[in-house]
């Protein structure tokens, strides 16, 4: 399952899911920044959990719930990180939403410290992350508010 | 009227005189202060494309029938091959073409450093094309590689000839002082890591060459990509309309341009060649070391009588020599200032610009230099740099178009009034301090530069230029100034740009100059759809054009009256009124630079060596500020950057073979969002009188050259230990630290 939708994935052995993504169903929105797991921009989530899919086997997944971040457009998540200027070059940019989307989900209002520990595994080089903060923080408060 | 002048052109510091033909700039600056979108924060008018992972990347293509390249790479610092068979490669799955050295320029039997090209190959897929490299009947003879920085001063090995400058006496200069610090300062190479790493997909289409590339000049790889293959300029067609950052290694085509091109031409295919990001930490350029010995000598005021500068760049097998002895010639009033530049050349992979070239590495030696001798001066480090306060340039005596450097430090000043206050909260093993440095570096742009706007029967107005925005912004400032200029909503705006094909020429996006070169050409372009608009108006009115004026998406009668411009517009139905823009010149006999100055508080654990940022101040001056929320994130990606090189960030090589050892992200450390302290970011929003339409400097780059000097300057601060060399790790720290209490028990002053 990917965002919903039912696929058949008919690949090599050894093909990620990275790549099944943005090669075979042509979910190009997540990125691949290193492809050996250490930055965070390939991130999606597997049952609601983040992954890193450059080192997911696609084999491996099974009929769990893949969500990328063509699955969040519409998570308020997407409109804060633009209120907040939290994309520069944008490259990391969905990574960053997806692992600060399964921060929310699992815990609704995060402290600063819950939020660094969450997202120290996406990396940013233009250095976004304050505004990436503020982004999450607006959506908590937001969920503060409901 | 169009005239042929002839200008100074600087990029990052590298001046050369050009002839350009510029239109009669007729538009006077906007006054000062918030505008109506101008001043005023923007959110990006691409973010929400980049957030929901829609905007498309060179990464991201998918041409029909593409091919998919990998490179055989030296593994060795200096080797010659001595055999090298293709066929087994030829002979694989989905392998569709070989190139080897006698059939293309980039690639060599002679590689100099780690990484330089030999052979290529394209297959259907990366994995086949990978593969058929592994499959490479290759042989190398390894040499001896250069890499000692000793022994390649004492061979004279050099990428280009030293440069010497000299004013004054600086011997006698330090004989006149009453202070001098004699030191040796040394920084690392540190390595860009954009997170798209550098890519092209080259495509022929008859007699022209498409080539999309995530590139900073659009324009440089069209002309570097038509001389290779000897083509007309503008058969080559360069597109890059998103881009996954730069930081200065995308100026130029790259090997992987031309690999995806020849390749492309064989095989009558589509070619994306990309390299990994193994490739890419040790082939993409990089932030060369230095080797910084300098002696600054004060009278007892704090005046300085001499700085005295010695600069080791150790560029590696190419690249060109950054203005690293930038900030001692121009920073302060100075009489006496002596420095040498030697662009070493070693068997290590090239450098290439990163984010104010020089004088980043420059900026931090002179800046921890001059705290050093405040010290044994016993001085205020911050009085100390407003009592060498340059008026004008002390290389020229030319004025500067604006310096607002006086008011950074007045703004700056309550923030190093902290110090007394977080020393205090110093407990245990943990020491706090605060450091501060001054920031100077170009960032004026320059012409040429254009952009055409038309305005459509609908009242919205499309800004057509192919420049490009490297993530910085540009796009949005472009939007902002052309709604400002017509007086309308910024949402009316949509910025084209990132092809060759669609739009004039544009700038490089490179030493700070996309807003600045780029800015007055789109206010230009639209101002001349706006005096078309007022002249189209006045005669549907019946009215005179003076008493008419763009505003709030009208225009507007001094007689009383208004139209919405769609009521001019929506005659023409599908007709448009076109303007054009070109960029004028910068103003001759002064130096544009940019100005600021950083404030940081450190903690350091003197047991386990640990620095922590908590707080950086910065307050900067470029000049007029277009969108405060963009340049905001611009200050704190500076400094996050900053922070990076400053304790972490570090190329290893191994001291034997000369072979890159942090090739990924695990082992080469960027600041993740665990290192980010507060960052208080200001701007000191003055327009420069003397500067273009828009009175705006860049801001790329300046945000990122103070911040480790003034964190090193903070640590002493915190500490009494001189650290000289940056990284901060650990090790650098524990060591400045032993030091300073074997200094102390000797009874020796600080800082000698």
């Amino acid at each position: 399952m990917v965002n919903g939708g039912l696929h058949e994935v008919d690949v090599p052995v050894g093909t990620t899911l990275a790549d099944a993504l943005r090669d075979v169903l042509g979910l190009t929105g997540t990125k691949i920044a290193c492809g050996e797991g250490h930055c965070g921009a390939c991130t999606v989530q597997l049952d609601g959990v983040p992954v890193l899919s450059c080192i997911t086997l696609v084999h491996t997944v099974g009929e769990r719930e893949v969500t990328t971040i063509e699955g969040l457009r519409e998570h308020p998540l997407v409109q804060a990180f633009v209120e907040a200027d939290a994309t520069q070059c944008g490259f990391c940019t969905p990574g960053q939403i997806v692992s600060a989307a399964a921060l929310l989900a699992a815990t609704p209002r995060p402290g600063h410290d819950e939020i660094v520990h969450a997202m120290s595994g996406n990396l940013c080089r233009c250095g976004t992350y304050p505004k990436i903060e503020r982004a999450i923080e607006a959506v908590a408060a937001e969920n503060r508010g409901g | 009227m169009a005239r042929l002048i002839r200008t100074e052109k600087e990029v990052e510091g590298r001046y050369t005189e050009q002839w350009v033909v510029v239109e009669e700039d007729v538009l006077e600056q906007w006054p000062e202060g918030p505008l109506q979108t101008v001043g005023r924060p923007a959110t990006r008018v691409d973010g929400l494309a980049r957030a929901r992972g829609e905007a498309r990347y060179t990464q991201d293509l998918r041409l029909p029938g593409m091919l998919h390249a990998a490179v055989l790479r030296s593994p060795h610092a200096r080797a010659r091959v001595t055999r090298l068979d293709l066929e087994p490669a030829m002979a694989m799955a989905g392998i569709r073409g070989v190139i080897g050295p006698s059939d293309l320029e980039p690639l060599t039997n002679e590689p100099n450093y780690e990484g330089e090209a030999v052979a290529a190959v394209a297959a259907d897929t990366v994995a086949q094309a990978r593969a058929a490299v592994e499959a490479i009947d290759v042989e190398w003879e390894v040499l001896e590689p250069l890499l000692d920085a000793e022994q390649a001063l004492a061979q004279k090995s050099f990428v280009t000839n030293p440069r010497d400058y000299e004013r004054g006496d600086v011997e006698r200069g330090l004989a006149e002082a009453d202070a001098v610090v004699e030191a040796e300062y040394r920084t690392q190479s540190v390595l860009h890591n954009a997170l798209e790493t550098h890519q092209s997909a080259c495509e022929w289409e008859g007699d022209t060459l498409v080539v999309y590339t995530s590139t900073q000049f659009l324009w440089g790889v069209r002309d570097e990509v038509a001389k290779a293959f000897q083509l007309p300029k503008d058969k080559v067609r360069v597109i890059c309309r998103f881009m996954g950052g730069g930081f200065g290694a995308k100026g130029s085509a790259g090997d992987y341009t031309m690999i995806a091109a020849e390749l492309a031409k064989r095989t009558g295919r589509p070619v994306h060649c990309r390299l990994d990001r193994r490739e890419e930490n040790v082939n993409s350029g990089n932030r060369n070391p230095t080797i910084q010995k300098l002696r600054l000598g004060a009278r007892s005021d704090g005046t300085l009588t001499a700085i005295d500068a010695e600069y080791e760049c150790l560029l590696g097998w190419d690249g060109w020599l950054p203005p690293t002895a930038g900030p001692a010639q121009m920073l302060y009033a100075c009489e006496n200032v002596r420095t040498v530049e030697r662009g070493v050349r070693l068997n290590t992979p090239p450098m290439d610009a990163f984010r104010a070239p020089g004088f980043v590495e420059g900026t931090f030696g002179l800046e921890c230099a001059l705290d050093e001798l405040a010290a044994k001066l016993d001085l205020d480090p911050l009085e100390v740099r407003r009592r060498n306060h340059a008026d004008h340039d002390p290389m020229d005596e030319r004025p500067f178009s604006a310096k607002e450097l006086m008011e950074c430090y007045r703004r700056a000043e309550p923030h190093w009034e902290r110090r007394h206050e977080v020393r205090a909260r110093s407990e245990g093993p943990v020491q706090r301090g605060v450091g501060l440095a001054t920031q100077l570096w170009y960032g004026g742009g320059g012409p040429p530069s254009y952009a055409w706007v038309r305005l459509g029967g609908d009242g919205t107005v499309t800004v057509v230029t192919a420049m490009q925005d490297i993530g910085t912004g540009t796009r949005t400032a472009m939007a902002q100034i052309a709604a400002e200029e017509l007086g309308i909503p910024l949402e009316r705006v949509t910025v084209e740009l990132g092809d060759t094909a669609h739009g004039p020429y544009a700038v490089v996006s490179g030493g700070s100059s996309t807003t600045p070169s780029m800015g007055p050409a789109v206010r230009s372009a639209a101002a001349d759809v706006g005096r078309q608009l007022i002249e189209i108006a006045a005669q549907r009115f019946e009215t005179e054009e003076r008493v008419l004026r763009l505003e709030n998406g009208k225009i507007v009668s001094d007689l009383g009256g208004s139209w919405a411009i769609e009521d001019i517009t929506g005659l023409l139905e599908d007709g448009q009124i076109l303007g054009n823009g070109a960029r004028g010149p910068n103003p001759t006999g002064m130096r544009v630079l940019t100005f600021g100055i950083q404030v940081a508080e450190v903690a350091v654990d003197m047991e386990t060596g640990e620095v922590v940022v908590e707080r950086i101040y910065a307050v900067h001056d470029v000049g007029r500020v277009i969108n405060p929320l963009g340049a905001e994130s611009q200050i704190e990606g500076g400094i996050i950057q900053a922070i990076g090189h400053t304790l972490s960030e570090k190329r290893l090589l191994d001291p034997q073979t000369g072979k890159v050892l942090t090739r990924t992200l695990d082992s080469y450390k960027l600041p993740t969002f665990a290192d980010v302290p507060e960052i208080v970011a200001e701007l000191v929003d003055k327009p420069d009188a003397h500067l273009t339409n828009l009175g705006s400097k860049g801001l790329g780059e300046p945000p990122i050259v103070p911040t480790a000097a003034a964190i090193v300057n903070a640590i002493r601060d915190a500490t009494g230990a001189d650290v000289r060399e940056i990284p901060v790790d650990r090790e650098t720290m524990l060591r400045a630290l032993a030091e300073a209490r074997e200094r102390e028990k000797r009874g020796a002053p600080a800082a000698v």
